[in-house]
């Protein structure tokens, strides 16, 4: 699903660059729920831009689905984020005049899905995520793990081929956050991809593989026994 | 163009601008303010322009008036201080001479211009009233209207030299019961037996006879009061097209050389000239007009600067938003569609509002004026052209306007956006 060859990517900070990305070599396949760990400044928000086509490697190889993704136009790679990746962030970043199945929705809008399609694909998928009656409320009405809740839902609503969080659980007391993993897990089970960068053990180990990155490179990159996380969950 | 009349489209303006109604409120009012005083301003001028014209309609506006006074040079042997005078060959000349020329009607008055109005009487009543020798042709120029059942003088009174005459509203009055009808009844002046033909009603405008004055056929006028050739002065009235200030000297010119004056001599003709007067009037209102226009102008420009500045300060406060919708697939073209419209859009409403607004007050105007206040001001309105006009410049602005911060919300990077907290 996802290729990645010797990925490079510096920084320029004034008359200094910093090299954050020093090659990257990665190969993950279609159902694979992956936890990609590091310490703040190993370089993990970068790779994870990169693999959502926010940002651009300096050189390297990336391919996605079979495609490659470079040299992308503003036009285009919002075309290809909007078909292939969905995204999950850590502070939600769902827009807060607009009810939960709305936001759900904005992709769909955004694919030119027709109206009435759109809004029983949103509601599909914020009852999947256990939401339905919360459809038309704001955000400002959810509390976070439900705000985070209706962001998978939006991330999902597109069908896309792979699910990229950053820090999910980030901003969640971890009652919350084992529930949202095991939405997360769930939907992995479904057979999505599922890229999760995050710097906490007990959220990795609910992953199926953990890839260590440190000072730009990969140091560890092991296959673990999943921990489902809804043995943690009453 | 789908993008525009789509419903979803709309929805996410509508979305984003409810959002912020305070914002949005005041976002609005400097645009609106702007097509109101334009509107108003416009409607205003208009108002004033209509005015003048009703309190000079009837007259020719392109007319003049020509008389004679004392000669100021000596010249062709004859001493300074000569008193010219008109006389109906000059008429004849000038018509033939100048093809601008198109009503020359003279005149002569006893009553006006130094020298009493003489007696007029019927029965036991008697007034003094001032008495005109006209030409028929004189209606052409400053416009009688007559009451019902009678006329104005026509050419068979000249040639016949018919006693007859035209009386004003308040001769009537004075020399007729209420309910008298004084058409074919008989007035003295000066011995002769003069029949009434009509009466003229009493003009809201600017002219010589007013409402207490006889008319009388010029020829009838000169058998009357022994002027034979002479004229007191004469009523021109130019074509549309010819100009007037050229006519009037012209006309003087030609005088001038009839009447053996010095070409440089300014006294021995007087002249007013109705045109040039008209000229500085509706210049003026031309003036307000333009005035208005610049004002309302300026104003909507302000306003839609405005817009285009607290857009600017959305944009930077919905910078985050704006990542999240291109991370979610929006595309810079559909971001920058949606900003456009949205500036588009608040400069419209409010255009039309402050359109609104100001046909209201102008309506509200209208009626505040409606009583003859001896304030020249009817029927304020704004041409649609100008309104249409006002309404596509917005459209243009707001569009320019929107380009700044649609331009800034794209050229933000989806990464940036989100990366800020």
């Amino acid at each position: 699903m996802i290729e990645i060859k010797d990925l490079h990517k510096s920084y320029r900070m004034g008359s200094n660059s910093l090299h954050v990305l020093k090659g990257l070599n990665l190969s993950i396949k279609e159902g694979e729920l992956v936890a990609i760990m590091g310490s703040s400044g190993s370089g993990k928000s970068t790779f994870l831009n990169i693999l959502g086509m926010l940002d651009e490697a300096d050189t390297g190889e990336y391919l996605l689905d079979g495609v490659p993704i470079k040299n992308l136009n503003e036009t285009k790679a919002a075309k290809y984020r909007n078909k292939f990746l969905g995204f999950i962030f850590q502070s939600f970043n769902l827009i807060n005049y607009k009810t939960a199945i709305e936001n759900v929705a904005l992709p769909l809008y955004y694919q030119k899905v027709n109206r009435k399609d759109r809004q029983e694909k949103a509601l599909k998928y914020l009852e999947k995520v256990g939401l339905k009656q919360w459809a038309d409320h704001l955000p400002s009405e959810l509390s976070g793990g439900q705000k985070q809740r209706v962001a998978i839902a939006r991330a999902l609503a597109a069908e896309p081929k792979v699910l990229l969080a950053d820090e999910l659980t980030g901003a969640l007391d971890s009652k919350t956050s084992y529930e949202i993993m095991e939405l997360v897990q769930e939907i992995n089970d479904e057979g999505k991809t599922i890229l999760v960068v995050t710097h906490e053990p007990d959220i990795a180990q609910m992953c199926k593989r953990i890839v260590h990155l440190k000072d730009g490179v990969i140091v560890e990159d092991t296959f673990v026994e999943q921990v489902r996380a809804s043995q943690y969950v009453q | 163009m789908r993008f525009i009349f789509d419903r979803d489209t709309w929805q996410e303006i509508f979305g984003s601008i409810r959002k912020n109604k305070v914002r949005t409120i005041i976002t609005i009012i400097g645009v609106l303010w702007g097509i109101f005083v334009y509107i108003a301003l416009s409607g205003a001028t208009k108002g004033l322009d209509n005015g003048f014209e009703k309190e000079f309609q009837g007259v020719a506006n392109n007319s003049m008036f020509v008389w004679t006074q004392r000669t100021s040079i000596p010249y062709g042997g004859f001493k300074i201080g000569r008193a010219v005078q008109l006389k109906l060959g000059d008429i004849e000349d000038l018509q033939n001479k100048l093809p601008g020329i198109q009503f020359i009607a003279p005149r002569n008055v006893q009553g006006i211009f130094g020298g009493a109005p003489p007696q007029v009487s019927r029965g036991m009543k008697t007034g003094n009233y001032s008495v005109f020798g006209d030409y028929p042709i004189v209606d052409e120029i400053s416009k009688k209207k007559i009451y019902e059942g009678g006329r104005f003088l026509n050419e068979m009174d000249m040639e016949k030299e018919r006693r007859v005459c035209v009386i004003g509203e308040r001769v009537r009055n004075d020399l007729f019961s209420k309910d008298e009808d004084p058409v074919g009844s008989y007035v003295k002046l000066n011995n002769v037996y003069l029949q009434v033909i009509g009466v003229y009603k009493k003009s809201e405008n600017i002219d010589f006879e007013g409402d207490n004055s006889l008319m009388l056929p010029f020829t009838t006028y000169r058998k009357i009061f022994n002027t034979g050739e002479n004229v007191g002065w004469m009523a021109i009235a130019a074509y549309n097209d010819v100009d007037v200030v050229r006519l009037e000297s012209d006309v003087k010119k030609l005088l001038k050389k009839r009447h053996k004056v010095h070409p440089d001599d300014e006294r021995a003709f007087g002249s007013f000239n109705l045109g040039e007067a008209f000229a500085k009037l509706f210049g003026f209102a031309k003036g307000l007009n333009f005035l208005s226009l610049f004002v309302g102008l300026a104003t909507i420009i302000a306003g839609v600067v405005a817009i285009g500045n607290i857009l600017l300060i959305s944009v930077k406060e919905r910078t985050r938003e704006l990542g999240v919708r291109r991370a979610l697939g929006a595309t810079p073209a559909e971001v920058r569609g949606q900003i456009l419209l949205e500036s588009v859009f608040l400069t419209m409403v409010a255009g039309i509002l402050g359109i609104i607004m100001g046909a209201v007050v102008l309506a509200i105007l209208n009626v505040l004026t409606q009583g003859d206040g001896g304030f020249p001001y009817t029927n304020p309105t704004v041409a649609i052209s100008y309104i249409l006009g006002a309404l596509f410049i917005m459209i243009v602005l707001g569009t320019l306007i929107g380009l700044i911060p649609a331009q800034r919300a794209v050229s933000i990077k989806p990464i940036d956006a989100l990366r800020e907290e």
